[in-house]
Parts: structure tokens; sequence; C-alpha cells
């Protein structure tokens, strides 16, 4: 955040001793802040104004690690104007309050949903492990040691501070988070977080409270936080994740720039459907880690699709990998379809190729994840690119029918691409992939 | 310090548009915050949820619609339920392509659906630009007096159906452009140059199902409504009627068989995960409405809109 040359000014002796090598206290102070010299010229600051000033030059939202996964360090409120950098993980829950069966089920539901999408690996991240407090710190600890063996990182939902400290040692060379810290507790559970150098979880019943224990918990040090945005009513939840991360990013203010932690699963009450909205709803609005009650592919999908989108850089195209792909089981002897990596491109095409029924090879050729016409445009799309593809991937050996389509918008192409691949028999498709079914059907009578 | 509340609320504001007659009727927008942010200031209309009936037959997994042939008799169906705000009426047949059926025919069918049903009405077409134009022409003729909203005035087609719909009839001009914030505009701007009051007007800035290209549907949604209560930009200050439904149940996520995917499990709860998870998203972007295809989608985004209000 850009600091104004009079805020560092009030920070300043004020004294014009001209040590620094500036006539002035204020000359100083504006060399500083255009970032011509650095603070440490003055020799007379006082820590406390150098400790203001390094805060206030930090970043607005803090980075955090856990195990090979990223939290925050988010700059903007929307992806338009700048990248996300962290995206959502999700984590699904499993509490001691469930009888042993159900545990047992529900952990080994957790590694069903594990697949690829656009290069980017898709599962469930975290297993959040709650407590309740009926159950004793050994049935909580037994808990966590099933649960470690999936190898997720670690989410420990436990205020109780002796049921948290058998669950820390149970968890012991795991990835783990402590979200237990709340009012009553923080001193006990920071200290136990700080000794096991692990991120801590604060809950409060109101944001105000919520702010409040974060600044006592940053007071004794602690700055490795997540905020949870409380499990009341999905109202104030929603309110609080906005709220936070808006107060951190647009206003400034420290104690909030923290990451946020949901959980849906408890917002949701056991409805199915609502909870597949909560889980989209806060990926699109601030929850870094959202814990939902369970994860199959009828939820994953469009999560994880919707995830993809939003996090994704939006000055850089989201590319599938070049090759054959066979659709409605396409073999050596089905037509060719072909067209360019961008990840759109490649959905839309082949949502409606699949949609045709016919068996097809549809080919993808590396075009910089541009579209069709850009690509053409930009030079990525030409008729040496493709037959320099048709080499490299060993079209021809690999497939013997011999038709190849090509997009409608590179028309024009044709000619040269019969020139550059005689023996193939070159066929010009739609311009628009709405028209590919009608299309395909017709060209296959 | 104690937490300072700051909230963001904008000396400009969404139009209220209202579709419908009588006690039934609808009315979009007029919030001067966000989507959503009932925190930082109260908004009086919460966004709206439609459900989409098409003339031909019902094309999703859908108990209520099961085995109703009759397309009035599931428009009933589908009014009755309370989740419903208005119905959205899609003339699929009218495609020259498809059934080609006469426009003659389809509004026929539509004044029948009006007759019987007392929830606001949504007139989609068949997305051929010159059958659609006829059909809309009258369509807003035959329904005077309704206040139907048409879905949609494109570029290609906005002259004939803003003049008919907007001018002649009265009726509510949805204005479709393809996910670009300039195009919307654009759009909006020519549709107002005609004489159309830009408070009759709603948006269809586009629509994508989830992971298919949705971040361009979020960040023309938020620059939309950035600029419309940022700075009181006129020209972008009309609601967003987002259709869902159509988007959602025509990827393969959706309408893969669990016969052909196994692993991915039963095909309806697939499908409405994938309606209802897009529509959140879209409320959470800018929505003022959406329109869906499932019953239960449009329960569960009734009670998730509920539970935020």
């Amino acid at each position: 955040m850009a600091l104004k040359g009079l805020d560092i000014f009030k920070l300043t002796p004020k004294t014009n001793c001209k040590d620094c090598g500036n006539p002035t206290c204020m000359a100083f102070a504006m060399k500083v802040a255009q970032g011509a010299i650095g603070l440490d010229k003055c020799p007379h600051m006082s820590a406390e104004a150098l400790a203001a000033l390094s805060d206030a030059t930090a970043p607005p939202m803090k980075s955090l690690q856990v195990g090979d996964h990223k939290l925050g360090g988010e700059t903007v409120l929307s992806r338009h104007e700048k990248t996300f950098v962290s995206k959502s993980l999700y984590a699904v829950h499993v509490c001691d309050c469930m009888d042993a069966a159900a545990q047992d089920a529900a952990i080994a539901a957790i590694p069903a949903v594990d697949y690829e999408r656009i290069s980017e690996r898709m599962y469930v991240e975290m297993v959040y492990v709650g407590h309740s407090h009926e159950k004793s710190a050994e049935d909580y600890a037994a808990l966590v040691g099933k649960v470690k063996g999936l190898g997720r990182t670690l989410v420990l939902g436990c205020t109780d501070v002796e049921a948290a400290k058998a669950a820390l040692a149970a968890a012991a060379g795991c990835d783990v988070i402590l979200n237990g810290a709340n009012e009553d507790n923080y001193a006990e559970m920071s200290a136990l977080a700080t000794e096991a150098k692990i991120i801590l979880g604060v809950r409060a019943a109101s944001i105000d409270a919520l702010h409040a224990t974060v600044e006592k918990l940053e007071a004794a040090g602690n700055k490795n936080l997540i905020l949870d945005v409380g499990t009341e009513n999905v109202k104030d939840a929603y309110a609080a994740a906005i709220q936070i991360r808006r107060a951190a990013l647009k206003d400034g203010d420290r104690s909030f720039g923290y990451p946020s932690i949901v959980n849906v699963a408890a917002l949701a009450k056991g409805d199915r459907h609502l909870e597949d909205a909560l889980v989209a709803l806060f990926t699109c609005k601030y929850g870094s880690i959202i814990v939902t009650s369970s994860m199959d592919y009828a939820r994953a999908l469009p999560l994880y699709g919707l995830r993809q989108n939003i996090f994704t850089d939006p000055q850089k195209p989201m590319k599938v990998t070049p090759g054959i792909y066979p659709l409605n089981g396409a073999d050596e002897n089905a037509v060719c379809c072909l067209t360019v990596d961008f990840a759109l491109t490649y959905f839309v095409v082949s949502g409606e190729l699949e949609r045709c029924g016919v068996p097809v090879n549809f080919l993808i050729t590396d075009a910089g994840g541009l579209s069709v016409l850009t690509a053409w445009a930009a030079g990525k799309l030409s008729a040496s690119s493709i037959a320099k593809f048709f080499e490299e991937q060993d079209i021809a050996g690999k497939i013997k029918n011999r038709t190849l389509i090509i997009p409608g918008k590179v028309a024009v192409l044709k000619g040269e691409i019969e020139a550059k691949l005689p023996d193939w028999n070159i066929v010009v498709g739609t311009n628009e992939a709405i028209q590919i079914v009608n299309f395909m059907k017709q060209y296959k009578q | 310090m104690p937490f300072a509340k700051k909230p963001q609320v904008f000396n400009a504001s969404i139009n209220e548009l209202t579709i419908g007659t009588g006690d039934k009727a609808v009315t979009l927008g007029g919030q001067n915050v966000y989507n959503l942010y009932t925190f930082d200031a109260p908004i009086a209309n919460r966004p709206k949820v439609g459900l989409e009936i098409s003339d031909n037959g019902c094309d999703i997994p859908a108990a209520l619609f099961a085995g109703v042939d009759c397309p009035v008799e599931r428009a009933k169906k589908a009014a009755a339920l309370d989740c419903v705000d208005f119905l959205c009426i899609r003339f699929d047949g009218a495609d020259p392509n498809g059934e080609n059926k006469s426009v003659e025919e389809c509004v026929e069918l539509a004044k029948k659906i009006a007759d019987t049903v007392d929830k606001p009405l949504v007139i989609a077409g068949c997305k051929n630009i010159e059958k659609d134009s006829e059909l809309f022409t009258k369509m807003s003729e035959a329904l005077q007096g309704k206040n139907i909203l048409i879905l949609s005035a494109k570029e290609e087609n906005y002259k004939g159906v803003a003049a008919s719909a907007g001018l002649a009839y009265g009726q509510k001009v949805g204005a479709e452009s393809a996910v670009d914030i300039n195009l919307a505009k654009q759009l909006n701007v020519l549709i107002t140059q005609m004489g159309v009051n830009g408070k009759n007007v709603a948006m269809n800035v586009g629509s994508a199902a989830a992971g298919y290209g949705f971040e361009y549907v979020a960040s023309t949604m938020e620059r939309v409504k950035a600029a419309a209560l940022g700075q009181n930009d006129a020209a972008l200050q009309m609601p967003i009627v987002t259709p869902v439904g159509a988007e959602a149940w025509s990827v393969k996520e959706a309408m893969a068989s669990a016969e052909d995917m196994p692993e991915w499990g039963d095909q309806e709860t697939r499908g409405i995960a994938m309606e209802v998870e897009t529509a959140a998203a879209c409320l959470a972007y800018g929505s003022d409405a959406v329109i869906l295809k499932h019953p239960s989608s449009a329960e569960t985004i009734a009670r998730l809109i509920a539970a935020l209000m």
C-alpha cells in the first residue's frame, strides 16, 4: 500500500538534523515515500515508528502456506482487477460425534473424487476433523489417527484445549491447521499453535468480537491466523466473509488481513442442494477454505470447473494439451475434426461433438491457447502449423481415415492444407459450435 | 481498534423493473448496493427465480413434469410452486431447423398459458433471429396488458423487437449481449435511442455453465454492476436476468447418463447441482433474476435467497 510523505513525516523525529543527508525531515519523508531512499538512512527513527511503517508497507492480506497449499495473499476484490492468487480449497467434514461406521464411510469416500481438468488436479485437499464436547480427547485423537492415513491436510475443528493437544499429538507428521481459538480460550490455543508452528483458526460470536479476538492474538505475537466466518446462519456468514475481505483489501484493516474458513456443512444443515449452492457462493465470494459434508462427482464437477474459471489468470488463456481426443468411441477409422487448444473452444466443441453421437477423432493443435480466429490472425493456426502438428503427433500413422474437418472460420486455409497434406480430404466445418450437431448428422448421411 | 464497518452504499441504484400484473407481479432491481449485500443497506426487492417451460416436451429428468406433454399443464404445475416468481416460456418448437411451428400456433399457446396462470411471463425464442423477431412482435401484440418480458432483443434484431415490444405494445424488453460490458452498454444505448424508456429494459449479459467460460460471465456482471452503481452509468443500470437452466442442462456433466458415466452417479442430482451452483455464482456476481429448468433447483435457489435476505 502506498504511503504518503506526510504520514512518514509524522513519524520522523522532526529535528531537521540533516544526518540523513537531506535538508529537512520533510524532504527525507518525501523521498522515502517516492521510494528514492530507505527508512534506514535516518539514524534517529524510534523502534515504534519503524514497526508502524513496516506494517504500513506490508501486503494487505497475509500469505500463508500449509503443506503444498497456499492461502490468502489476495490484493483485489474482483478478478478483473488483477489475478486472484490463492484458489479456494475444499475440506470434507468428519466428526467424532458420528458413529464408527459413518466415520469410516465418510473417510473412505474422500479419495473418490480425483481427476484432472485442464492440467489441474481436482480433489479434496483437506479433511476437517470436528470435535464434539460429548466425546473424549481420546475419541478425538483416535479419529484424527484414522483420517491421517489419507495424507491430506488436516483442519482440526476443536475448541477444547486438552482434546486439541491430544489431536495434535495424533496428527504428528501431517500438515495441520488448528481451527480452535475463540474469545475464551485464545491464549492457550495460540500457545499451542505457536509451539506446533501451525496456522490457528479464530472464531467469535460476532464480527466485532472476532476483530477484538484477532487483535488480542496479534498483540500476543501470533499473526499466523485464519478467520472462521461463523456457522450460526448463512446471512451472517456471507456478510462476515465479504466484510472481512473488503476491510482488509479496501479499507486497509490489517487485523482482518487473513484467509477465511467457511463451514458450509454446518450452514446447510443437511440440505444437499442448498449445500451445493453454498459451496459455489463462497467460492465466488471469499472462502479460502470451504468445509462441506461430502464431495461426490455431482457436487465436484460444476464446483471445480467454477473454481478453475474464477481463479484463472485473466491475462493468460487456459490451454488443453494438444493431441488426439477420440470421442463417442472413435477408432482409427473415424473422421478427424480439428480445432485449437483454447480451453473454452475445446469444451464447447467437444461437448457438441459428443452430443452429435458420431465417432470422431478430435484433434487439438497447439495454437498458444488462442481462439480459432485470433490464432489464425496471429499466425498460430496455419497450414504449416497444422502440417507440423500432424507430423509431430504421427496422425497419419495413428489414424486410417483420411478426412479432416477444419473450423468454418478458417475456410480460407483449405487450399493450403490440401497442398501440405495431399493425402487428406479437407472438409470445411461450421462457423459456430451450435451448428455442429446438424452438420455432423448430415455429414454422416 | 474496534472493527469499523464501512458500508458500501452508492448514490446510484439499479432500475426497478416490474413484470406481470396484479398481486403476482414481481419487481426486479432497485438496490443501491452490490447484489445480496444486505449488510450494506436493506435490499427491497430480493433476486427473483423463474422456471422455464419449453413448448416442446420436457427434456430434463424432473418428476413434476414427467409424462405431462401439454405445455399448459406444465406451466400450471410450475406456477403453483411457491418458490417460482415468474415463468419463462421458451419456444424451442418455433425453430425453422426443428419443428418449425408457426408463429400463430406459438401465440395461441402463449395466450392459453397467460389465461391459465397468474404469475408473470417471460417469453423466450428459438434463437433463430428472423423467426424470433416475428414471434416476439406477435407475442407482444397478443399479450398486451400482461406486462411480459421479451427475451430477447439482440444486436441483429433489436430494432424490430424494441419497436414492437417496447414502443407499440408497452411490454418489457430484454437486451441480450455476449459477455462483454461494452456490447451490453451499446445495445442498451441503441434500444433507448429508439425511444424505449431505459426503465423498461432488462439485460441478459450472457450466461455459461460453471466450468464453461464462466469467468467471462462473472467479470462482465461485476463490471456492469460496478459501472452502474459506482459511476452512475444510466446505460448499465438495467436489472440482469440470466437464463441459467438452458446452459446448465446442456453440458455433459448434467446430460451424460449414469450408464455412460457410472462413477459420476445419478444424472438428475448432477444436473441440479450444475444448475444451482451456476445460479448461486450468477447471483453472487450480479443477476437480479435467474431462470432455471428443474423445480428442485428453483426451490433450492429460493431457499438460498431467503437465507441471505
